[in-house]
């Protein structure tokens, strides 16, 4: 792919996350800030994507270490917001 | 190295990452309504694990053993703070979170630097430029977050500072930091070595840098922080995609960034702060506070839970202002009885929530929900402000700066021009607080001095448990 191509997809999400995000009532802005976090554990993607088969000790262990960090904050993330919104859903109906 | 997926044709992957990106759109679009919110939730999470699950098998990163063992002691530790954390310690939590995210990604550059380097393939620029900008966002990040959690749990001090010192400290590792990417990209070379010590010199430069950067900002300004480092991850999870071409990072990136970036431009907006006043105004000099009149004094009519049965009995609206006191004290289900008890009696009862009350956006209204009190019962700023003129009590706790009427009275003043809760418009209120001190703003409140205001000294949780308690009596 382009650059061009990568900006266009980058421009049109943008205008999709700024559409939906501001129609996010403030009730639910602390489950948006913990949801939208899990997300972007999804740069550990990127580097997996480059990443070797971990071929020396070092790498290996640090590869690791960033695996744990990055799903510490992913599965952590969506587990936050999924409790807070079921406070939220209960009452809700 | 190809996985187990590998040997498929390169458009299945580019059509599962479409499927992520679409089911994080989607979670987000759930998210705009409170029923459906927790479907998007689910939503979101199922794009997370299909975009990890089929990247994982296509290339085989790390062995497969070592991986496992990975995901399994990242997702234990996740699973373990979410599942134990008290409403109350969410904010550190969320900011902790979202440094782990920054940590993961700078340490990951490294390790694939250290990897290229020692199995002699050489440094590709794609693979350095990526590895410079998610190393020096990541380290902001994690070090940022971690002082923010560290704020926000009373680990580092919370007041602001502002020194010129600091500044200088500040763009000095910037342009460190700068300079280290510079050298890695351009000459991996003769930065070279096998450890790749231009990246980690990097590091260091940034980790200061996240340090210094947010340490002087104040405990109440953290919502701003934590926003912001949460669409820096974002946008560094965009640039990585830009560089390898890969659409579902440029989708989720951008999603998170813009979420990131709406809710600092939102919070600023509320306190009519700038974002660089923010992040380096430092607010609150207590040096000018000295000479001011004590606007308190002979001023003050104390009230007692008694005094208060009394008023809501004849009450026929009533709105509740909660603040970070109530939060510290976490008196969120005392407040709920109350406002259920009052409901039970026919009296209009709602929450008049200010868009920076706590210590993140949304706060109140997640503490709040937790003690069960239905969303519809809790406004927004705009909404309740017009209805103070009809309301006969309003009930603050532990909130101060916003509700205070200099905002809109005096312009020298620090919050002037920030939106206020015109509580002061109700026939009376009743401001529950330990003591007389001001606010974050540093700045006095005339409120308290005014002669339908009462003052109920005491913890928020105490005092409204006790309120609870007499009015239940006299029911």
């Amino acid at each position: 792919m382009t650059f061009v191509q990568n900006l266009t997809l980058f421009v049109l999400a943008a205008f999709v996350g700024y559409e939906i995000i501001t129609k996010i009532p403030t009730n639910l802005h602390t489950p948006l800030m913990s949801g939208a976090n899990a997300i972007s554990g999804i740069t550990l993607l990127g580097s997996v994507v480059v990443a070797g088969s971990g071929s020396t000790t070092l790498a290996t262990a640090l590869g690791f270490v960033a695996v744990v960090m990055a799903t510490v904050n992913v599965v952590g993330g969506y587990l936050v917001s999924h409790f807070m919104l079921d406070q939220f859903s209960q009452r809700g109906k | 190295m190809a996985g187990v997926l590998g040997g498929l044709p390169d458009s299945v992957l580019q059509f599962a990452y479409l499927i992520a990106s679409v089911l994080f759109i989607q979670g987000l679009r759930d998210m705009t309504h409170p029923r459906t919110a927790t479907r998007g939730n689910g939503i979101s999470a199922l794009g997370m694990f299909i975009a990890v699950a089929v990247t994982v098998l296509w290339f085989e990163i790390l062995s497969p053993l070592v991986l496992a063992a990975a995901l399994l002691v990242g997702g234990g530790i996740g699973a373990w703070l979410a599942v134990t954390v008290e409403t109350t310690e969410m904010p550190q939590l969320v900011g902790l979170f979202n440094g782990f995210g920054g940590g993961a990604s700078a340490l990951v550059a490294g390790a694939e630097l250290v990897d290229l380097t020692a199995t002699g393939s050489g440094l590709p620029v794609g693979v350095t430029a990526t590895a410079a900008i998610a190393g020096i966002i990541g380290s902001v990040t994690f070090w940022g977050s971690l002082v923010a959690a560290g704020k926000l749990h009373g680990l580092v001090g919370g007041s602001p500072v502002s020194s010129n010192v600091g500044h200088v400290i500040k763009a000095v590792c910037l342009v460190a930091a700068l300079a280290g990417g510079v050298a890695l990209v351009v000459q991996p070379g003769f930065a070279g070595g096998d450890l790749v010590p231009s990246y980690w010199f990097l590091i260091v430069a940034a980790s200061v840098l996240g340090i210094f950067l947010v340490v002087p900002i104040g405990g109440a300004d953290m919502p701003v922080v934590i926003a912001l480092l949460n669409s820096y991850s974002g946008l560094a999870a965009a640039t990585t995609g830009f560089v390898l071409n890969n659409t579902v990072l440029i989708v989720a990136g951008t999603l998170v960034g813009a979420s990131g970036l709406i809710l600092t431009v939102i919070m600023c907006e509320s306190m009519n702060r700038s974002l660089t006043n923010v992040l380096f105004g430092g607010l609150g000099g207590d040096d000018e506070m000295a000479d001011r009149p004590d606007i308190y004094e002979g001023n003050i009519s104390e009230t007692s839970p008694e005094e208060v049965e009394m008023l809501l009995d004849v009450a026929d609206r009533v709105v509740i202002v909660p603040g970070y006191g109530m939060a510290v004290a976490q008196a969120q289900h005392a407040v709920a009885e109350l406002a259920e008890l009052l409901d039970e009696d026919g009296v209009d009862v709602e929450f008049g929530i200010h868009p920076v009350a706590g210590r993140m956006p949304g706060h109140m209204n997640a503490l709040l929900a937790e003690a069960d009190v239905p969303y519809e019962k809790m406004r927004e700023l705009e909404e309740v402000n017009p209805t103070f003129s009809q309301t006969d009590v309003v009930i603050v706790t532990g909130a101060n700066d916003v509700v205070n009427p200099m905002a809109n009275t005096d312009d020298s003043s620090p919050i002037a021009g920030m939106p206020v809760l015109e509580v002061g418009e109700a026939r009376s209120v009743v401001v529950n607080k330990r003591s007389l001190s001001p606010g974050f703003s540093g700045i006095p409140n005339p409120l308290f001095a005014e002669d339908d205001t009462s003052m109920l000294f005491g913890d928020a949780k105490a005092s409204m448990q006790e309120l609870v308690n007499v009015y239940k009596e006299n029911r």
